[in-house]
C-alpha cells in the first residue's frame, strides 16, 4: 500500500524473506498459504447493533453495525440499504495521517463493501418494510486500529463478524407507518463471504503477507467466495500485472484457504 | 420522488436480458462485441491523445508528459511519476453527475493507473510526471476498460516508451450465463460483472475486478473470454495507431456489429 511507501523492510532481511520463500518457506515460520492467526472478538460495543474486534496477526480492525430506517434508493425501491464503510485511524501506523481518506482508505473500504454486497450476504430484500418509502439501513463502519498487512481481509472477517451477530429491532406495518417493537431479531444473513489476499513476493505467492511481506510484494490480488465456494468479489491491486495462470491459481487457494476462514468466523459467531 | 422510483422500477423490471435463442437485448450473441470505433491523435495541445466510442461509450484520454514534477516533493529519482484521473463529465449518465470525484471515480483512477504503469517504461524517465486524463463524455458499460484501452492508445501517441499497449474488456454474467462486454442495462440488471485488462503480448493482466457469483467455472470461463476478446480489440488499436503514423490524416477504425 502506498501508505506504506515509507515502511522501510532492511536490504539484508528482504534478500532473506526472497530466498526462503524460494524453498517455500516464510520469515514469521508459516507455510506460503497460511494466514496468521485470526481471533474474533464479538459484542465489544453494546451500543451498537453488533460490533466485532478482529485481530489477524498484528493487525486490528473494530467494525460495528448501526442500523435505522431510511429512504430506499430509487433504482431498488423493494430493497434495503447496506453501506460498508473503512476508515485507516491516525493511530494505526506511524504512516497513517488524519485528513480526509486516502486513495488506499477508498479501495479498502469499496473492496470490503464489494465483497459483503456482491456475495448477497445479507437479503436486501428482508429489509424494506414499505417499498418506494421506508427501508431497513443497515450501516457497518470500521476503524482499523492497527496495520500490519493485510488490511483487506481483516476488515472484511470484522464486517462478517459483526453483521452475523448484529440484532435489529423488528419493525411492523401499522395503518402504512412503521412501528419499531422491542423484538429484537438478527439481521437476515445469507451466506458467509470470506475474503483472502495473497501478495506476490519474487514469483512466489503468499496468503495473507504481513506489513513486512506488503512492502516487499509487487502484487496483490483479494478473491472472495461464498459458502458454496462461488467467488463473488476480485480486486487486483499494486502497479503490476498477474499472469492468466497465476489468477486461476489464487482463486484456487483462495476458496480452499476461505473454507477453514468460514469455519473459523461461524464457530466465533454462533 | 414517487415518480422517480416508480419509473426505476419499471426500467429495473425482470425483463430478459438474453432470450431463449441467445440472443442479448441489443442483438448480441453472448461471446460478441459492441462496436468500437478508435481515434488517435485527436486533441491539438495534449502530447497524445485517443478517443473511442464503444456502444454508448464516449471517451476521451489524454497524455501530457513527460513533464516536471510538480509538487517537487513528489518526485521519483529512478522513473517517472504516471498520474491518472478518471473522470465522468456531469452529463455523461442518465441523472446528473455530481462533477467532484466521487470514491468510485477515485478508485477507478487507481486501478487504471496500477493497469498502466507495468506497460510504461518509467525508468526510461526519472524525476518526471506522465499525465493520463480519462474523461467520459458518455457512459455505457465497461467504461474503464474503454478507458484504458483508449489511455493506452495516447501514451503510445505521446511516444513515450511502452513495454505493449493495455486493452480492457470486461465479461460478466446474465444468470449463469457468461457474455462479454457488457452494456450500462446488462451491468445493472445483470449477475456480474468482471473488468480485465491485459498487456496482449507479454500475456500479463494488469486490472482484475469481480463482482457478481461465479462459480469456480464460471469464473475461469468469463475469465478467459476477457482474455480473448482483449486480443481482438489489441488488433484494432494496432489499426488506429498504424492508420496516425503511416496513414497520414487520423482515421477511425470501425468494426460492425457482431464482426468477429
Amino acid at each position: 500500500m502506498s501508505m506504506m511507501k515509507n515502511y522501510v523492510v532492511e536490504t539484508i532481511r528482504k534478500a532473506q524473506m526472497v530466498q526462503l520463500l524460494a524453498n517455500g518457506k516464510r520469515l514469521d515460520e508459516r507455510a506460503l498459504d497460511q494466514p496468521r492467526e485470526l481471533k474474533i472478538e464479538t459484542g465489544v460495543i453494546p451500543k451498537a447493533n453488533g460490533s466485532a474486534r478482529v485481530t489477524l496477526g498484528n493487525t486490528e480492525v473494530i467494525a460495528g453495525v448501526k442500523i435505522a430506517t431510511g429512504i430506499p434508493f430509487p433504482d431498488t425501491p423493494d430493497k434495503g440499504i447496506l453501506m460498508v464503510n473503512a476508515e485507516i485511524l491516525p493511530m494505526s501506523s506511524p504512516y497513517a495521517e488524519a485528513g480526509p481518506p486516502s486513495e488506499d482508505a477508498i479501495e479498502l473500504a469499496r473492496v470490503t463493501d464489494r465483497g459483503i454486497r456482491e456475495s448477497e450476504m445479507v437479503d436486501m430484500g428482508k429489509l424494506s418494510l414499505i417499498p418506494g418509502k421506508t427501508v431497513i439501513a443497515v450501516f457497518v463502519d470500521c476503524n482499523v486500529m492497527n496495520v500490519d498487512g493485510n488490511l483487506f481481509d481483516a476488515t472484511s472477517y470484522a464486517v462478517v463478524s459483526a453483521l452475523r451477530t448484529a440484532k435489529m429491532k423488528k419493525y411492523v406495518i401499522k395503518d402504512d407507518k412503521v412501528e419499531a417493537t422491542d423484538e429484537l431479531i438478527p439481521v437476515p444473513v445469507e451466506t458467509t463471504p470470506v475474503s483472502v489476499t495473497i501478495a506476490r513476493i519474487g514469483d512466489r505467492l503468499v496468503v495473507d503477507p504481513n506489513a513486512e511481506e506488503e512492502a516487499s510484494m509487487d502484487m496483490r490480488i483479494t478473491i472472495t467466495t461464498d459458502d458454496n465456494g462461488n467467488i463473488c468479489a476480485s480486486q487486483k491491486g499494486e502497479a503490476s500485472t498477474i499472469t492468466p495462470e497465476q489468477v486461476l491459481q489464487a482463486a484456487d487457494v483462495s476458496i480452499k484457504v476461505g473454507k477453514a476462514i468460514r469455519a473459523q468466523i461461524i464457530e466465533a459467531t454462533k | 420522488m414517487k415518480k422517480l422510483w416508480e419509473g426505476a422500477q419499471l426500467a429495473g423490471s425482470k425483463r430478459k436480458l438474453i432470450d431463449e435463442n441467445g440472443i442479448r437485448l441489443d442483438g448480441r450473441k453472448w461471446n460478441e462485441l459492441r462496436p468500437i470505433k478508435l481515434q488517435v491523435g485527436v486533441m491539438k495541445n495534449a502530447d497524445g491523445s485517443a478517443y473511442i466510442e464503444w456502444g454508448k461509450n464516449k471517451i476521451m484520454a489524454a497524455v501530457y508528459g513527460p513533464k516536471e514534477v510538480h509538487p517537487k516533493h513528489q518526485v521519483l529519482p529512478d522513473r517517472a511519476l504516471l498520474r491518472c484521473r478518471y473522470h465522468m463529465a456531469p452529463f455523461s449518465v442518465d441523472e446528473r453527475k455530481n462533477p467532484a470525484p466521487s470514491r468510485r471515480e477515485i478508485e477507478i483512477s487507481k486501478v487504471i493507473r496500477e493497469a498502466l504503469v507495468p506497460a510504461v517504461v518509467v525508468e526510461d524517465y526519472p524525476r518526471t510526471a506522465i499525465e493520463v486524463w480519462v474523461e467520459v463524455l458518455q457512459s455505457d458499460g465497461g467504461s474503464r476498460v474503454a478507458g484504458i484501452t483508449a489511455a493506452s492508445l495516447a501514451l503510445a501517441d505521446a511516444g513515450i516508451n511502452m513495454r505493449d499497449l493495455v486493452v480492457g474488456c470486461s465479461c460478466g454474467l446474465i444468470g449463469e450465463q457468461v457474455v462479454s462486454d457488457l452494456d450500462d442495462t446488462e451491468d445493472k440488471e445483470g449477475n456480474g460483472d468482471m473488468p480485465v485488462a491485459i498487456m496482449p503480448n507479454l500475456g500479463q493482466v494488469g486490472l482484475l475486478q469481480v463482482d457478481g457469483v461465479y462459480t469456480r467455472e464460471n469464473f475461469q470461463k468469463a475469465f478467459e473470454l476477457a482474455i480473448e476478446k482483449g486480443k481482438e480489440i489489441y488488433l484494432m488499436q494496432r489499426e488506429a495507431l498504424t492508420r496516425r503514423f503511416f496513414g497520414g490524416e487520423a482515421q477511425t477504425t470501425e468494426v460492425e456489429e457482431g464482426a468477429e
